[in-house]
């Protein structure tokens, strides 16, 4: 990492804590609370975007990864270890990344057989390996069964999304200029071709379905800690259909449509409250009609930097 | 051994609803390759169809010609609403890549239950029981009453007259023809277009059906009822082999066994993860179902 590289970083870092202490007082708390669900919804729609987009599998199964961070990160400040480090802020961070590291190993032990298909049945098995995932949470009484998880420490703040917000986005923007993500892009074009390079597809498409699935254990620990309650009922089917929502409108396999994606599923019922429960019917025709008429979505596989890219070598 | 016997009366009544609506699923795969997530929903419309239309009747004519007159205008409802799902969604995407129309399928899929919880409200309803329950035969532990008989009944012979229609008349053949290679059918003459609407209208009919015989055994409609058993349905029908027939109600008959089998004897609240679980183990093992026959991958 160079010197360069080190201070945008840390820069970066700086500037979402200083904007963290001066909106954390300063705006309306309504506005607040959408705000950071966006950043939550990014953390998803980036990492989903990973397995989606760039590797071209199709995952239906999100949300359970995302509930099993959120039982896990919960369980250890909750229920395990209820008066210890875990209550700091630190230990709350250990715990959510405890909680991606237990949706990573779920992750793997998912994807290592069912990446074996394709298309259509894969979607159907992540669906229902998702669905397995929330019943099992569903029937353990020890962390709340189907009445749910309440007394979460409230320690997840506009800061900690934000900070998380980056870090998976440098992760994923590093990880598909290097080596392995060409690799895991190269799955998507063609997989028969890939496998005749040389890459070992099966082994990509595995490390692909667990550090989507690591990040979504973040996104649902921090869903937790900012919540303050969680139920088996927060990481249904539906919401794994959301995620899939922000990653095809947004472009799948564009970094910055997955953020648009998100912020546009997540901001928009907001905005149309004034429709009432009719904004629940515009989403699923938002859907349907870019997949009409713009089939690759917002920004299709480009980016948002590309568009300003071009102008100088023309001009 | 009783109790056993019940559980499997239940199971096949279960099953024959299942098995019915994975027949939806698995012609619409075998004809366009997309899993019709929409499906379910339609389902839920017939059920609501047929609540409503209950609703207007009731009183007027006897038990039996009120059955088949709410039977009837379900199955309508749900094919016009296939249809419209089939025209207005589906078919611009003929040529686009499958994962889209499986996306736009979701979208469907969504747009009717958010439609359905404004235009019918969120709270459940109860279907109008229009058969009075006669009990059949009683003894300890065993009930077996008009009703179960009526849903296994109807439902087996729905699958006879498909089954017919499927392999002895000209369309069926049409139908197969397409299902086969869409192309080649269109050369040979086959209007596909109208091939598909007739599938779509097929398997709406079914999930009219199956909404009714639901509605009579398990009284309770809702909005979101259609998720649960759509996803099982689909479950039967990757289950027998996707775009195989026959696999599709065995499928489901196998599939209401096993949910009935495990209420019993494990817990009712593993009801819905033995059906995700059965698919998980026969993707994992037979990808291409008990029926379905290998497919090797071309360069």
């Amino acid at each position: 990492m160079s010197l360069r590289h080190m201070i945008l970083y840390i820069g970066s870092i700086t500037l979402i804590f200083l904007v963290g202490l001066i909106i954390q007082d300063q705006l309306n708390p309504y506005i607040l609370r959408v705000i950071i669900n966006t950043g939550i919804a990014i953390i998803l729609s980036l990492s989903l975007n990973l397995v989606n987009g760039c590797a071209g599998q199709f995952s239906l199964g999100h949300a359970g990864f995302m509930g099993v961070g959120a039982y896990v990160s919960a369980a250890l400040t909750t229920r395990l270890f209820p008066d210890s480090l875990f209550q700091t802020i630190p230990g709350t961070g250990l715990a959510i990344i405890l909680g991606g590291i237990a949706a990573g190993v779920a992750g793997y032990l998912v994807g290592l057989p069912s990446l074996r298909l394709k298309g259509d049945y894969l979607a159907i098995v992540t669906l229902g390996f998702g669905e397995i995932i929330r019943i099992v949470f569903l029937n353990i009484p020890f962390i709340g069964g189907a009445v749910g998880l309440a007394g979460i420490p409230l320690s997840a703040n506009f800061f900690w999304v934000y900070f998380w917000v980056f870090v998976t986005f440098l992760f994923l923007f590093r990880l598909i200029r290097s080596s392995h993500g060409r690799a895991i892009l190269a799955i998507r074009e063609d997989e028969l071709a890939a496998e005749l390079m040389g890459i070992p597809t099966a082994k990509y498409k595995v490390i692909a379905f667990v550090l989507s699935s690591f990040f979504a254990g973040i996104a649902g620990g921090l869903f937790a800690h900012y919540q303050g309650f969680i139920d088996p009922n927060s990481f249904s089917f539906i919401r794994s259909v959301e995620i899939v929502i922000m990653v095809v409108l947004g472009g799948m396999g564009s970094l910055s449509g997955a953020f648009a994606g998100a912020i546009i599923v997540t901001v928009l019922p907001e905005l149309l409250r004034v429709f009432n429960s009719y904004r629940l019917v515009i989403f699923p025709l938002l859907l349907i009609v870019t997949m009409i008429w713009k089939p690759s979505g917002l920004f299709g596989f480009r980016e948002i930097w590309n568009f300003f890219k071009r102008a100088p070598k023309t001009s | 051994m009783q109790l056993l016997l019940q559980n499997i009366i239940n199971g096949l009544a279960l099953g024959s609803v299942y098995a019915l609506v994975a027949l939806g699923y698995t012609m619409v795969y075998g004809v366009l390759q997309f899993i019709n997530f929409a499906h379910s929903d339609i389902f839920m419309l017939g059920a609501f169809a047929g609540l409503y239309v209950a609703g207007w009747i009731s009183g007027i004519f006897s038990p039996t010609v009120e059955f088949a007159i709410v039977m009837s205008a379900s199955m309508f409802f749900c094919v016009i609403c296939g249809v419209l799902a089939e025209r207005v969604a589906y078919r611009p995407l003929r040529s686009a890549p499958r994962l889209n129309v499986l996306i736009t399928a979701i979208g469907v899929s969504l747009f009717l239950e958010n439609l359905g919880q404004i235009v019918f409200g969120s709270d459940p309803r109860v279907f109008p029981s229009l058969l009075p329950v006669i009990s059949l035969l009683e003894a300890q532990d065993l009930v077996l009453n008009n009703i179960q008989v009526i849903v296994i009944s109807v439902s087996a012979a729905f699958m006879f007259i498909l089954s017919y229609i499927v392999h002895r008349t000209k369309i069926g053949t049409a139908m197969r023809a397409v299902s086969y290679d869409i192309q080649v059918a269109s050369l040979m003459g086959i209007p596909s277009d109208w091939i598909i609407i007739f599938t779509f209208v097929i398997g709406s009919a079914l999930a009219g059906i199956a909404s009714v015989l639901y509605g009579l055994a398990y009284p309770r409609v809702d909005p979101l009822m259609g998720v649960m058993i759509g996803l099982k349905a689909f479950v039967a029908a990757v289950f027998g082999g996707i775009g195989n027939i026959a696999g599709a109600a065995i499928g489901g008959i196998i599939l209401g066994l096993a949910e009935a089998l495990v209420v019993y004897y494990v817990s009712s609240s593993f009801r819905d993860a033995i059906a995700f679980g059965i698919l998980i183990l026969v993707l994992l093992f037979r990808p291409t179902g008990i029926f379905g026959t290998m497919q090797r991958e071309k360069v």
